[in-house]
């Protein structure tokens, strides 16, 4: 146990921890949001994720995001993070009609939508692992060699951006640690404010509650759904952009321990509960860098998993308890 | 047909189930075409699936009896098998017939810790919880050097054999020419030597395996104990409002579960005489979940079918190895589909389907009433 280099380095390692919540509580949000809806783990999520790490680094790439710099520069990651929510939104859409509309429309019990979204989860993450062999297949390896090389190893974006550290009260802190942290917090605070006060959100809250009754007072309950995962993969892409962002690297099966964070950090704060996405995910982050730096990175994963057994044994429902539809306008 | 069989007297309708054991055994021998794995070795490829079927009758009690959703029963499999490697090798030299009980009480006694504080929550959290689980087993394996770290534990105890090196007395395989079959004397199986090549002794073990469990299986559910199972899953507050302790029940059905893990474990760790954290992942978790809801939930001959395939089917297959996780996704979600009960749902099912259709008709009112009528 190492109290003296935690203590020491203590606002670095929130600030960091931060950061990385902030990304986790993006991810939770698609996790949240669907099964407050239809009481579904949406366990492909991680998968559209994933697809949004690869849309930014790509058009990255495509846009030649190396040799830029200045207004250029930022250009090009304005239109990386359109290609993430874009790639996001349509990966999670196709999901909600290929892996899950067939099942909700016979009532299929819930476990077996499971074993669906996992089915879905490998096919998405091994034809992003297999894209050179797809590609091959399909004739297009020439052109698209550089997309598609090293499937199945690290991609990475690195030195597209410079870092800047500046002091704060004697802090160092890095640029991009604030961006992410204020940008994710900005964004969660709009989706809380969007379900609260639009006439969409307003379906999904009624939807959520009592779906029969919903869609007897006039709410399309596919149409609903549809939104859900629209926003849940919208919210991916976003938090896909700021991991590249911070990251630098990923790989098709990236998406993984990531999903799995995201939702221990939305049991965390309370499944179907937006705001308990975002404190569920600051607060794994944080105890995750702390933990990390008391007993060695290597027991990183470990604590997320301690941590969420400890508080649902205390807290049944999570921190803030369930309530997408119970959430006042 | 099925009526001809239920119809059997006892004595037959046993001596039938003994036939169809014996055939289980010998299958190895026989070598049939098609089923037989080119390129693999057929034994070992055997030894893989009944397994993978103790693994798939173990968890079907967890979540097809008592409906508990488990994503972490990885977990008590890698005790079971950390077990075994640490008592018989690691850290001292026990034969394995008795470090095979204590890995499998070990796997037992963490089913019990975990399912104690976790079994009060509800369903959703406890796959979470267990999925948690079997990580920290698998990552608590990974940075642990007493129990050997990445570089995993070798020299697992091998199980006694009869008769030493050249065993009791030898087997002859069956050889299939082009229409004609024959012994082949050059290919024997020693009687229970458990060496290195021939595996087949190991998949007679992993069958005596799971024929016990499948006996105790049969035998449990149809005792009070089954019932109280069933009671919980389908309705845990009328359950209990009947004076099933349903909490009491759901953690005996995980304790259970748990054991036959162990017992898995222990018989892999021992096979393979070498085990890692990579032995375990997350990954395995999931296939043994759809191995039990790819057969049907809760009937235990289709989770054998289920679990079956997702052995073998890999196994046999081998030319399109780069896409049979691609292959068993689609594989998931067309079924899920298309079959959403599982391949062989459970007789109960059925049966509670039928009644369902009928309380259907008579609150419609259409049907024989209408008819009779008319």
């Amino acid at each position: 146990m190492n109290f003296e280099f935690l203590f020491n380095n203590l606002p670095e390692l929130t600030i960091t921890g931060l950061a990385f919540g902030a990304i986790y509580a993006l991810v939770a949000l698609g996790y949240t949001m669907v099964y407050g809806v239809l009481q579904l783990i949406n366990f492909a999520h991680s998968e559209v994720f994933m697809y949004g790490t690869f849309a930014m680094l790509w058009t990255v790439m495509a846009l030649n995001g190396a040799e830029a710099d200045g207004v250029k520069l930022i250009a090009i990651l304005i239109a990386a993070l359109f290609a993430a929510m874009l790639m996001s939104a349509a990966i999670a859409l196709i999901l909600e009609r290929v892996a899950y509309r067939p099942l909700i429309k016979r009532d299929a019990p819930r476990l077996i939508a499971l074993i669906s979204a996992i089915g879905a989860s490998f096919v998405l993450a091994e034809l992003m692992g297999l894209r050179d062999k797809v590609a091959e297949w399909l004739g297009l390896d020439d052109n698209l060699d550089d997309y598609v090389s090293g499937a199945r190893i690290n991609n990475s974006m690195a030195g597209v951006l410079e870092k800047p550290r500046f002091d704060v009260a004697g802090v160092s802190v890095s640029s991009i640690d604030l961006i992410v942290i204020v940008a994710a917090v900005g964004m969660m605070v709009l989706l809380d404010q969007f379900v609260r006060r639009s006439r969409l959100g307003k379906g999904i809250r009624a939807t959520a509650q009592d779906p029969e009754t919903a869609s007897l007072m006039g709410v399309n309950p596919t149409r609903t759904i549809q939104v859900t995962f629209l926003i849940g993969g919208i919210m991916a892409g976003i938090a896909a952009f700021l991991y590249m962002l911070k990251i630098e690297t990923t790989r098709f099966d990236v998406g993984f321990l990531l999903g799995v964070k995201a939702f221990t950090a939305a049991v965390l704060g309370g499944i179907g509960n937006l705001r308990g996405a975002l404190l569920g995910g600051l607060i794994l982050g944080v105890a995750e860098n702390w933990g990390s730096a008391l007993f060695g990175t290597e027991w990183r994963d470990v604590i997320a998993f301690v941590l969420l057994v400890l508080i649902l044994l205390v807290r049944p429902t999570g921190l803030l308890g369930e309530s997408l539809g119970k959430a006042r306008a | 047909m099925k009526n001809k069989l239920t119809g059997l007297p006892k004595p037959v309708k046993i001596l039938l189930w003994v036939l169809l054991a014996l055939f289980a055994y010998a299958v190895p021998l026989l070598e049939p075409p098609i089923i037989s794995t080119p390129g693999v070795d057929f034994g070992g490829v055997l030894f893989t699936v009944s397994i993978y079927c103790l693994v798939a009758l173990g968890l079907n009690i967890v979540v097809g009896y008592a409906g508990l959703l488990d994503l972490g029963y990885v977990g008590f499999y890698a005790i079971g098998a950390y077990t075994v490697a640490i008592l018989t090798s690691f850290h001292a030299s026990w034969p394995l017939l008795l470090a095979i009980p204590v890995g499998v009480v070990a796997a037992m006694v963490s089913g019990v810790l975990l399912g104690a504080p976790t079994l009060r929550v509800r369903g959703d959290y406890l796959a979470i919880v267990t999925l948690g689980f079997g990580e920290i087993i698998r990552l608590v394996a990974v940075n642990t050097e007493w129990l050997g770290d990445t570089r995993g534990i070798k020299n697992i105890a091998k199980p006694p054999g009869v008769g030493g090196e050249e065993g009791w007395f030898q087997i002859p395989h069956l050889f299939w020419g082009d229409g004609t079959v024959l012994l082949d004397t050059e290919d024997k199986t020693k009687f229970l030597f458990f060496g290195v090549l021939d595996q087949i002794p190991y998949y007679w073990m992993g069958l005596t395996a799971v024929i016990l469990v499948l006996i105790a299986d049969i035998l449990i559910k149809n005792s009070r104990v089954g019932r109280a199972w069933e009671a919980t899953r389908e309705d845990e507050d009328a359950a209990e409002l009947m004076g099933v302790p349903t909490f009491k029940f759901k953690l005996l059905a995980f304790a259970t579960g748990a054991f036959v893990g162990g017992l898995a474990g222990g018989l892999y760790a021992s096979r393979q005489g070498f085990i890692n954290p990579q032995s375990f992942l997350l990954l395995f978790s999931i296939l043994y979940l759809a191995a039990v809801v790819v057969g049907g939930q809760g009937n235990r001959w289709g989770v054998l079918v289920g679990a079956a395939l997702v052995a073998y089917l890999p196994q046999r297959f081998r030319e399109f190895d780069d896409f049979r996780v691609l292959v068993f996704g689609l594989a998931l979600v067309v079924l899920a589909t298309v079959r959403p009960q599982g391949l062989l749902p459970p007789r109960r099912t059925v049966r509670a389907k039928k009644l369902e259709h009928e309380l259907e008709e008579l609150e419609e009112g259409t049907g024989e009433e209408e008819n009779a009528h008319a």
